[in-house]
């Protein structure tokens, strides 16, 4: 099968979250393009995160109307574990920590057979040296430390779709350039990346963009296009108070 | 084949090198049952074996000042399905020596078997005294593990004392571990264990920091499912100026297993501090879902998270 640039991997069609009864995300609607490198742009609040948890199927989220296609398929009722089987995995905004676990091992658990040279080639990708392979994957490590292990088991795995959620926020030493050349490296081998941030800077990495506000994606199209409003009226916040009562549930 | 072979065959199956038990440089006691198959002294270490009717009687002293490079290998089991094993041990670390033990204890077809284990510690003043266990057990779960010891750290002494139980079923486990520790002293105990089916694992530890400037952790990791029980009591007391203690209790519950925690923390003395932390449930949900995201089944995906607290 051959893939064309315009090809859809991931289409949400008018998707509806809600959570204790507040709807958070409010018909979501949008097109991701199978290679390409796609930004949804966001304040704090705005649906950004739990659009990216919808997406993975992590718990606590639950799908009130709405299509998620990936490929083609429907996955809203598919669990989380399925959904990474197919292809799709996310880089958590706030990793976890895994008393006992290696590096190492950790950065292997996406591969059928973990692969020591795709290993070194995935902590040399976030610029962490090969010491790092023995070390834990737990307190040890400092947070931005554990973010970059983060991004280098998403990128160890050759995902389809690789969502990154804020992958800038809290990483030291490690510049958007250097996020930039990541995404680039996954891009080139296939991936498709969606870029969720609140940071104007990470456009630049994007070919397409989204701005969403409120639970809802209000503008998608050129990434400075995007970059532009959201300068211009989401930071300051147009509607302070929307966001931040939908933020009040995220942060749940 | 011998006890010897079949006992270093039962540790390598389980994951161990018997190599370790052939080297001429490496200090090492291994017992069978009541039977002292195999012992290798070098200079600084004092050895000293016998046998008892149910068990033997083991003394190791370190001469003072001896830095021993190399850690001390002590290999006890038991082959047949039933029987007693009691080891009264002592262990006298001169000061400023350091030295670091290495115990494995396999009983691989164990049916109706007690391994006891009665120890004297004494780690004399500006001591290093490592000292960890590893248990590999059969799959019948009929084993009953009475490791107790009490443990006099001196002046500026350290202790480590790491224990590990997951290779095969627990069966029985009572864990006692008592310690003293004088002034600027150093007390570290890391008790880790798996239970299933019926098992039952009980963990008691209690560290005294009875000099100023004595330091003290007391840390569980415990993962039991089916009707396996965990009981956690540990407790330390603060009974000197600057004396700092924590006791760190985890433990993984699931299917109809029960755990129970018990932190007891007593301070004596206005200018000590002891905090503790205790956590029983299920596994994290964050770790879980990240497992689950890189497109791991479940089950694999919680043996990775309690393997990983067991240390395996």
């Amino acid at each position: 099968m051959t893939h064309t640039e315009n090809e859809r991997i991931l289409e949400i069609r008018d998707l509806w979250v809600s959570r204790e009864g507040h709807e958070i995300l409010r018909g979501v609607s949008l097109a991701v393009a199978r290679g390409s490198v796609h930004v949804v742009l966001g304040l704090n609040g705005s649906g950004k995160s739990t659009l990216a948890h919808v997406l993975m199927g992590a718990g606590g989220y639950a799908a009130t109307a709405g299509q998620i296609l990936f490929e083609g398929r429907d996955i809203a009722s598919l669990p989380i574990n399925e959904r990474g089987k197919a292809g799709i995995t996310l880089a958590w905004q706030e990793p976890a920590r895994f008393e006992g676990l290696t590096v190492e091992r950790y950065l292997g658990l996406g591969q059928p057979e973990p692969d020591p040279a795709r290993l070194a080639e995935a902590l040399e990708a976030v610029s962490l040296d090969a010491s790092y392979r023995t070390r834990f994957v737990d307190e040890g490590l400092s947070g931005g430390e554990r973010k970059r292990v983060e991004l280098a088991a998403v990128y160890a795995m050759r995902p389809k779709l690789a969502i990154l959620d804020e992958p800038d926020s809290g990483i030291d030493r490690f510049t958007v350039s250097d996020i930039a050349r990541l995404i680039h490296r996954m891009a080139e081998e296939g991936t498709t990346v969606l870029l969720i941030s609140h940071s104007d800077e990470v456009v630049e990495i994007a070919n397409r963009a989204s701005l969403i506000c409120g639970g809802r994606i209000i503008q998608t199209g050129d990434p400075q296009t995007i970059c532009s409003r959201y300068i211009q009226f989401c930071n300051p916040c147009e509607n302070p108070d929307l966001v931040e009562r939908e933020g009040a549930y995220e942060r749940l | 084949m011998s006890d010897f072979d079949l006992l270093m065959a039962a540790y390598e199956a389980s994951g161990g090198d018997p190599e370790l038990f052939s080297s001429s440089t490496v200090a090492r006691l291994v017992v069978s049952g009541n039977e002292i198959i195999g012992a290798n002294q070098i200079p600084g270490i004092e050895m000293f074996a016998e046998q008892l009717p149910d068990g033997v009687r083991v003394r190791l002293a370190v001469a003072p000042d001896t830095q021993v490079a190399l850690p001390v290998h002590l290999c006890f089991g038991m082959l047949p399905e039933r029987g007693m094993q009691r080891i009264v041990a002592t262990f006298e670390i001169g000061a400023r020596a350091s030295v670091e033990f290495v115990a494995h204890c396999t009983f691989p077809n164990a049916i109706e078997v007690e391994h006891l284990m009665e120890g004297e510690i004494h780690v004399g003043a500006g001591a290093t005294m490592r000292y960890s266990e590893t248990h590999y057990h059969g799959e019948h779960g009929g084993v009953f593990v009475h490791p107790k010891a009490r443990v006099i750290v001196d002046e500026g002494g350290r202790y480590y004392s790491g224990f590990s139980l997951s290779h095969g079923r627990a069966g029985k486990l009572d864990f006692d571990y008592e310690i003293d520790v004088a002034r600027n002293g150093l007390a570290e105990l890391d008790a880790k264990a798996l239970g299933w089916a019926d098992d039952e694992i009980i963990v008691r530890e209690t560290i005294r920091l009875n000099g100023e400037g004595a330091r003290g952790l007391a840390k569980s990791r415990i993962a039991v499912r089916d009707r396996a029980r965990s009981q956690v009591f540990g407790t330390t007391e603060g009974n000197a100026p600057m004396a700092r203690g924590h006791i760190d209790c985890v433990e993984i519950v699931r299917d109809q297993a029960i755990a129970h925690a018990v932190p007891v923390v007593r301070v004596s003395d206005p200018q000590a501090q002891v905090t503790h932390e205790a956590a029983i449930g299920t596994v994290d949900k964050k770790e879980l879902e990240t497992l689950l995201a890189r497109g791991l089944d479940e089950e694999r995906a919680v043996d990775i998270i309690v393997r990983g607290m067991l240390g395996d």
